[in-house]
């Protein structure tokens, strides 16, 4: 792929891609998709964590988590075309909850500017997979705070805010660094969802490379191969950045 | 006046009544044990009175305020656990410092408090150092001064050492006692070690199956155990089941034997009961001729030796019971196994026990010994 994407479509070595990818359109492309991922990973950090930690938590039933853990497993797997039609049936034009909130509710989600079939709804469905999988992956740091800690500061007087503050969030920070590098990686190159949703409006990378790909509109593989060479450096990028913050958040581990 | 009064509390959890009603009072400064076999409700009592549980009825009451329904946060209480209490994410000195941020105390005056308290407990050198970077014994220091660090109105502890070596829990419960008689805080300690309880305490309250049994200072509870279980729990004891004769002699008949003991003076004839011995009180004398020569005596037959340093503990399997017997190791020789001996059984300093009124279910779980 990396040697492709330096080809030009004679098989000669050229720079010319590597151009082109930082122009118009595909920068913009870029942003778009960086920022979805960085949406999406954060938003759903962010609820994974809040989730998991009520489902944990002493005093929360047994079999809530065990039901939530199975539905976990199963949404975080469930992408691609059949998750992009599961929310055009629920958030589409006429879906489910578009029409329950428009006829019960009295507010009409498309008169407002949102629509299934724009960032926004690409966001929303990037999460039904995004939330259960930071559940599964931060559920088990989330086992191994230990009660006698909260305890502990409780004693010495801490508000159950401040013991987050000090210790829990602390505790759980490479945990939740590396949960959310992971949901980011997710999104960044989750491509049949989008496709399937909005493929004709929301121009994310993977999508553009697949047009380049297949060749519906025009083929040229090794631009494709340049602009996932292209990703492969936002990534590249990204752990450059993870990796100092996760050592930082670490350092009591060693 | 009692400092901190723990009155009636019950608690169950489900079926399992875990407190069935304990009463306990501690002085200001006083340092009182909780001791019991595992299962028997020391930690919920432990958890009742720093607020981490709150109790079916009865309340808690310190310094004649009543404490049951405040929040563990707003109580005062410094707490050490078994083990792993530490936060992992702070040094030492953070560890120590937390509840002096939480109190908003100047920063100068929290290092010097810190470093006072790190001194205290012989640890001014891993200040910097992390949790999992400290051996058990260190990270036990550490808790110590961290619940120490906020002037506690009571020092409550859980075990503290239970998850330590031998070594290092005798040298460590001996500083425990030592920083507490110092700083004259009042403690509530919990454990299921009958020698670390006795070695420690002002008082010792023997708890089993969710009541207390007991309480008294330390050689009140060796000497003069008041209910078959403390007997049983703590230290050694020869349990003897005999019936009374003769009150007024104070004669008691075990296994077709007579035998008198000051303890059974005025208890009525045919009541049943148990003469209480410590190992240290029956004297052995190798027996010549099998006969069970002279007053007050048992026979049997030497069956094991146990080497315990100045003093060797031999089991003497009688004609109904088995005797235990501490010999001085000096003495052992005359008595090897095998060899068929008396025992004196001591008509003072013995105790009695009535076993009229206790259930015969009374079989107390060897777990704490
Ligand atoms: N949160 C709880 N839920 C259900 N049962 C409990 C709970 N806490 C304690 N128990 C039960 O209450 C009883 C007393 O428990 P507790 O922990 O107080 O015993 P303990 O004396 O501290 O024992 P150990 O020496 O093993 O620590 C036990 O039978 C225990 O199973
Ligand atoms: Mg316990």
């Amino acid at each position: 792929m990396i040697v492709g994407a330096f080809k030009n479509a004679h098989g000669g070595a050229t720079l010319h891609h590597m151009h082109q990818i930082v122009q118009q359109p595909y920068r913009d492309q870029y942003w778009l998709t960086i920022k979805v991922s960085l949406i999406t990973a954060g938003v759903g950090s962010f609820l994974g964590l809040c989730i998991a930690y009520a489902m944990i938590r002493e005093g929360t039933p047994r079999f809530l988590r065990t039901i939530l853990t199975t539905f976990s497993g199963v949404a975080a797997n469930f992408a691609g075309i059949p998750l992009a039609f599961a929310f055009i049936a629920t958030l589409g034009t006429i879906g489910i909850a578009t029409t329950f909130i428009k006829d019960h509710l009295g507010y009409d989600l498309y008169a407002h500017g949102f629509t299934i079939f724009g960032q926004t709804g690409v966001e929303l469905t990037y999460l039904y997979f995004q939330i259960p999988l930071m559940i599964l992956v931060i559920a088990p740091a989330i086992d191994g705070l230990r009660a006698e800690w909260r305890e502990a500061a409780s004693n010495l007087g801490a508000t159950s805010w401040q013991f987050w503050r000090y210790v829990g969030i602390p505790v759980l920070l490479p945990s939740i660094l590396g949960a959310f590098i992971l949901l980011f990686g997710n999104s960044f190159s989750a491509y049949a969802t989008a496709y399937g949703l909005a493929g004709n409006s929301v121009f994310l990378i993977p999508i553009t490379i697949g047009f380049y790909y297949s060749g519906n509109v025009v083929s040229d593989p090794h631009f494709a191969q340049a602009l996932a060479f292209g990703m492969f450096v936002v990534l590249a990028v990204m752990m450059l950045l993870y990796v100092p913050l996760q050592r930082r958040s670490a350092r009591w581990m060693r | 006046m009692a400092y901190l009064e723990l009155h009636e509390l019950r608690r169950a959890f489900g079926p399992v009544v875990a407190l069935d009603g304990i009463q306990i009072e501690l002085a200001a400064g006083e340092f009182l044990s909780l001791l019991g076999p595992s299962g028997c409700g020391k930690t919920t009592a432990l958890r009742l009175v720093a607020g981490f549980d709150r109790p079916d009825s009865g309340s808690i009451v310190i310094d004649g305020k009543d404490i049951t329904r405040l929040s563990p946060n707003r109580r005062d209480m410094g707490m050490v656990f078994q083990a792993y209490s530490l936060f992992p994410n702070l040094t030492t000195e953070q560890n120590v410092e937390f509840g002096l941020r939480i109190r908003k105390h100047k920063r100068g005056a929290r290092r010097k408090r810190v470093a006072e308290l790190l001194e205290l407990v012989g640890l001014g050198h891993a200040g910097k150092r992390f949790p999992h970077q400290l051996s058990g014994g260190m990270q036990q220091r550490v808790a110590l001064a961290r619940a120490l660090a906020i002037e506690p109105r009571v020092l409550l502890l859980d075990e503290p050492l239970s998850a330590l070596d031998a070594k290092v829990r005798v040298q460590l419960r001996e500083e425990i006692r030592r920083i507490q008689t110092q700083l004259g805080i009042t403690t509530l300690y919990v454990t299921h070690d009958q020698e670390e309880a006795l070695s420690v305490s002002d008082h010792v309250a023997v708890m089993w199956s969710g009541r207390i049994e007991q309480v008294g200072t330390p050689s009140e509870m060796y000497g003069a155990p008041a209910t078959p279980f403390v007997a049983e729990f703590i230290g050694t004891m020869n349990r003897l089941q005999a019936v009374v004769v003769d009150g007024d002699r104070g004669e008691v008949e075990h296994a077709g034997t007579l035998l008198t003991v000051d303890a059974a003076r005025g208890r009525s004839r045919g009541e049943k009961v148990l003469v209480l011995v410590r190992p240290e009180l029956l004297e052995l004398e190798p027996s010549t001729n099998g006969s069970t020569a002279g007053d007050n005596t048992l026979g049997g037959e030497v069956v094991t030796h146990t080497f315990l340093g100045s003093v060797t503990r031999l089991k003497i399997q009688g004609r109904e019971a088995e005797l235990i017997a501490d010999v001085p190791t000096a003495r052992v020789d005359s008595l090897p196994v095998g060899q068929p001996i008396v025992a004196h059984v001591p008509t003072a300093g013995t105790r009695l026990l009535s076993l009229n009124e206790e259930p015969a279910s009374d079989e107390p779980d060897q777990d704490g010994r």
